[in-house]
């Protein structure tokens, strides 16, 4: 029992199991939470923490078990039950509509269809009253879609106060926010608990889970392994329990940088819809080094990455790779100039799901010998090399003859690993390389990229995860707004310096600085 | 006659409000799908369906209104099919669209030839007779083109109003465009994502089929074969050109119809006798191009138009 045991029980959900397929997404999960409690559900991607949460607010039905909120049992497969319950959501991918304003956003669904008129000013009232209290300042007026990642959050946790939630289930709210962010988001859930509300926080973010949770409930493999007070456990222990078992990140020794191979000068790329493209962009890809990117999701990255994978050229400004402006950029002149990349979305841009292993290893070489002379495939050679991923890379999969999309998002990108790194290339473009998988591919993944640096390789690291930036690069660049902040060499920054990069904050002063100096006798 | 003593003719504009009378009411049908998120191509074979059985309805001995409601129920049923298909089963919306299309067009004309089997020439109904508002049909010019026309022209401008009332100032009309700009922000708030939209095609559908009806019942007062000829295409054109907006649809429509009564109007000129009359034919089509290409390049689609919403998709 925990300190809170004498408070009264809000939400108890009892032998919870889920199947899809063959799958047991959950297995016979039960849990309460009291009233005033934060308790974290942890666990790695695939753990089931997303299923549970979206069967206790109705959006799955359970195979087997009971939701019970104060006390009522909820009918299954029903979010009007859990709303009208007291049960609020905050979804992983926020539930806004972009086009519309922040106060339509909030009343939707909120009064009969049947109704003739929109209460309006009454809506406005409490919204503001609500802000006031939780410290969620939006403009009611704005649209969804000309605000920030962390502004449509509030919006989200506003829809479920509206409705006067008391239960506030928010599913990885911290993925997208900058440390600030997350920190204003923490002062609004210490708040709503003051207030007597009660919180689900599903996260792998072992810090995040220290800092807000009062107990934490880890999953593995749609299983409740452990239940916890959070006083009686540090972040090692989350970590194996997490995985069940003991992990070690790989070792980082810093890496001594050689040659620049990739030089961008002041380079412009044109905006793609909302993503901005990079404004003046200079950067330097050097050989044995991990240059990292931090920034919030949306800043540019997806234009670097294009620009570098060859689906872009430079509006203006330069790009030389080995000194020389490449000619007729292309991805093809890409990978033909040893760059290699993983796809920031190994299911759409990475892989072909209905492809075999071996179609989706020659991918990219398919076009060259030895898999392709005089116009037609030896599939025997690719069919060798795909075997030989499969052993190094320790593919776990039928067979190269499977289809990519049965494999798990781990194995995928294992194979994506493996070709790249049998390439033997000479830039890495690794964007979000661990994203989705569980610690032990992480570290697998990133043991990978340092063993291919010491060899060498200029690596790119993109990311949002900061910890997973400050921990590999060598040096760490922050975009916002398609704008890059100088190179800050390894455990030179804070998480929360770099923050007020990612938050945009750090470049117009710093460019006026550098035309103060200069204008300085 | 002179170009400029067309556009101050009172019996140009009459023309042109009666000719963009049944693509109000189709545009009106379509924008209401398409604000829920689903395109709704059937709109071309429902337009012709209520044609039909608008008209059929009267000629059987209903009376008009009853005929206009017939219309209306028999395009909700061609809804309820591609709302079924498109919204639950989440099949392709184009598809769905186009089978509807051909399904109601070949229905109609089954049900046309097992009703009349002997006619050559299809018989005639009494039809809606224009109706002048007092006082208003006084009024030079917008008297005769907007106050004197029949009843189903006024419904049709009514209409616009009311839609787009509900569209801003009602909760369900709040809830119909959520569920076109992102579904999952309508189930997150325990609203039916497939009770909105089948909802909405199918009054939408039946808007389309009261369309269709204003030609057999209003326009015309007869049935033919063809004599939809597209119409329901350009009122999807219009759709875009309105920039999904009830106001600016039925600006469209005018402007489409304009060009429409001009053309016939031009033809008769000297300057018509010199060119082809396929080239006058062509103008509306050609000018309506020209002026989407202009009006729709800001226009903000809805976010999930033709996106497939289904509940607990991993």
């Amino acid at each position: 029992m925990t300190d809170n045991g004498t408070a009264r029980v809000v939400l108890r959900l009892d032998g919870i199991t889920k199947r899809f397929g063959k799958l047991v997404a959950n297995d016979a999960i039960s849990l309460s939470l009291h009233e005033g409690e934060v308790i974290a559900l942890l666990g790695e991607n695939g753990a089931g923490k997303t299923t549970l949460m979206n069967i206790l607010f109705g959006q799955y039905t359970a195979d087997e078990g009971t939701v019970e909120v104060f006390g009522r049992t909820l009918p299954p497969g029903n979010p009007r039950a859990a709303l009208d319950a007291g049960v609020g959501m905050v979804h992983q991918h926020f539930t806004l509509a972009d086009n519309m304003t922040v106060l339509e956003n909030v009343t939707l669904g909120t009064q009969s269809l049947l109704a003739l008129s929109q209460r309006r000013a009454g809506a406005r009232e409490k919204l503001a009253r609500l802000s006031a209290d939780f410290g969620l300042q939006v403009h009611l007026d704005a649209k969804v879609g000309s605000l920030t990642v962390g502004e449509r959050q509030r919006v989200e946790i506003l829809k479920a106060l509206y409705r006067d939630a008391r239960i506030l289930i928010l599913d990885e709210p911290t993925a997208v926010l900058t440390p600030q962010e997350t920190e204003d988001l923490f002062a609004t859930l210490r708040k709503a608990v003051r207030l007597g509300l009660s919180v689900v926080f599903i996260s792998h973010k072992l810090h995040e889970v220290m800092a807000i949770s009062d107990r934490v409930l880890i999953l593995r493999h749609g299983k409740l392994v452990a239940e916890r007070p959070i006083a009686e456990v540090d972040k090692e222990k989350l970590a194996a329990l997490m995985v069940g078992a003991e992990v070690s990140a790989p070792r980082v020794e810093p890496g001594t940088p050689g040659a620049v191979l990739m030089q961008l000068d002041d380079v412009t790329t044109p905006d793609r819809g909302n993503a901005p493209g990079l404004k003046s962009m200079s950067l330097a890809l050097r050989a044995g080094q991990i240059t990292g990117l931090a920034g919030v999701s949306g800043n540019g990255q997806g234009a670097l990455a294009d620009l570098i994978g060859g689906l872009v050229s430079p509006e203006t400004g330069r790009m030389e790779l080995d000194g020389a402006q490449p000619t007729g950029w292309s991805p093809r002149v890409a990978v033909q100039s040893g760059i290699a990349r993983i796809p920031e979305d190994r299911h759409r841009t990475g892989t072909i799901a209905a492809f075999d292993l071996t179609e989706n290893a020659i991918l990219e070489t398919y076009a060259q010998p030895p898999y392709s002379r005089s116009g037609w495939m030896n599939w025997a050679r690719a069919e060798s090399f795909t075997r030989q991923i499969i052993d190094t890379y320790d593919v776990r999969c039928p067979g190269p003859g499977t289809r990519i999309g049965l494999l798990s998002g781990g194995n995928m990108q294992k194979l994506i690993l493996g070709r790249v790194l049998e390439a033997a290339p000479r830039i890495i473009l690794a964007n979000q390389p661990v994203r989705g998988l569980d610690i032990g591919a992480v570290n697998y993944v990133h043991g990978q990229l340092l063993a291919a640096r010491d060899r060498g390789a200029a690596v790119l690291l993109i990311s949002e995860d900061l910890d997973e930036i400050m921990a590999l690069s060598d040096v760490i660049h922050v975009i916002s707004e398609g704008r890059l902040s100088p190179g800050f060499p390894r455990g030179r920054m804070t998480p929360a310096e770099l923050g007020v990069w990612m938050a945009g904050q750090g470049f117009e002063p710093h460019e006026a600085e550098q035309e103060d100096s200069a204008h300085a006798p | 006659m002179d170009f400029f003593d067309i556009l101050i003719s009172a019996s140009f504009w009459t023309a042109a409000i009666r000719i963009a009378s049944p693509l109000i009411f189709a545009t009106l049908g379509e924008l209401i799908c398409e604000r829920a998120g689903v395109l709704n191509l059937g709109i071309e074979g429902i337009m012709v369906a209520g044609a039909f059985a608008g008209w059929m309805a009267v000629y059987s001995g209903t009376g008009l209104w009853t005929g206009v409601a017939v219309a209306m129920a028999v395009g909700m049923l061609f809804g309820l099919v591609h709302s079924l298909l498109t919204v639950p089963f989440g099949l392709s919306q184009h598809v769905v669209g186009l089978g509807v299309t051909l399904l109601a067009t070949s229905l109609t004309y089954y049900a046309y030839r097992l009703a009349l089997p002997e006619v050559t020439s299809p018989p005639k109904i009494e039809a809606f007779q224009p109706f002048e508002i007092p006082i208003l049909s006084d009024i030079p010019l917008i008297g005769p083109a907007l106050f004197s026309q029949t009843p189903l022209t006024y419904l049709a401008f009514i209409l616009v109003g009311v839609v787009a009332l509900v569209l801003y100032r009602t909760p369900l009309g709040l809830a119909l465009r959520a569920a076109g700009e992102n579904p999952a922000a309508v189930a997150a708030q325990g609203l039916s994502v497939t009770a909105i939209r089948m909802g909405a095609v199918m009054v939408g559908s039946g808007l389309m089929a009261v369309g269709g009806a204003f030609l057999t019942m209003s326009a015309f007062d007869s049935f033919f074969f063809e004599m939809v000829n597209g119409r329901g295409w350009i009122c999807i054109a219009l759709v875009v050109f309105g920039a999904w907006k009830p106001g600016k649809a039925l600006l469209g429509a005018i402007l489409f119809a304009a060009f429409d009564a001009l053309q016939i109007r031009i033809q008769q000129t000297p300057l018509g006798a010199d060119i082809p009359y396929q080239v006058f034919l062509m103008m509306p089509y050609f000018l309506s191009i020209l002026a989407l290409i202009v009006m729709s390049r800001r226009a903000e689609v809805p976010a999930a138009l033709m996106v497939p919403f289904n509940k607990g998709e991993r």
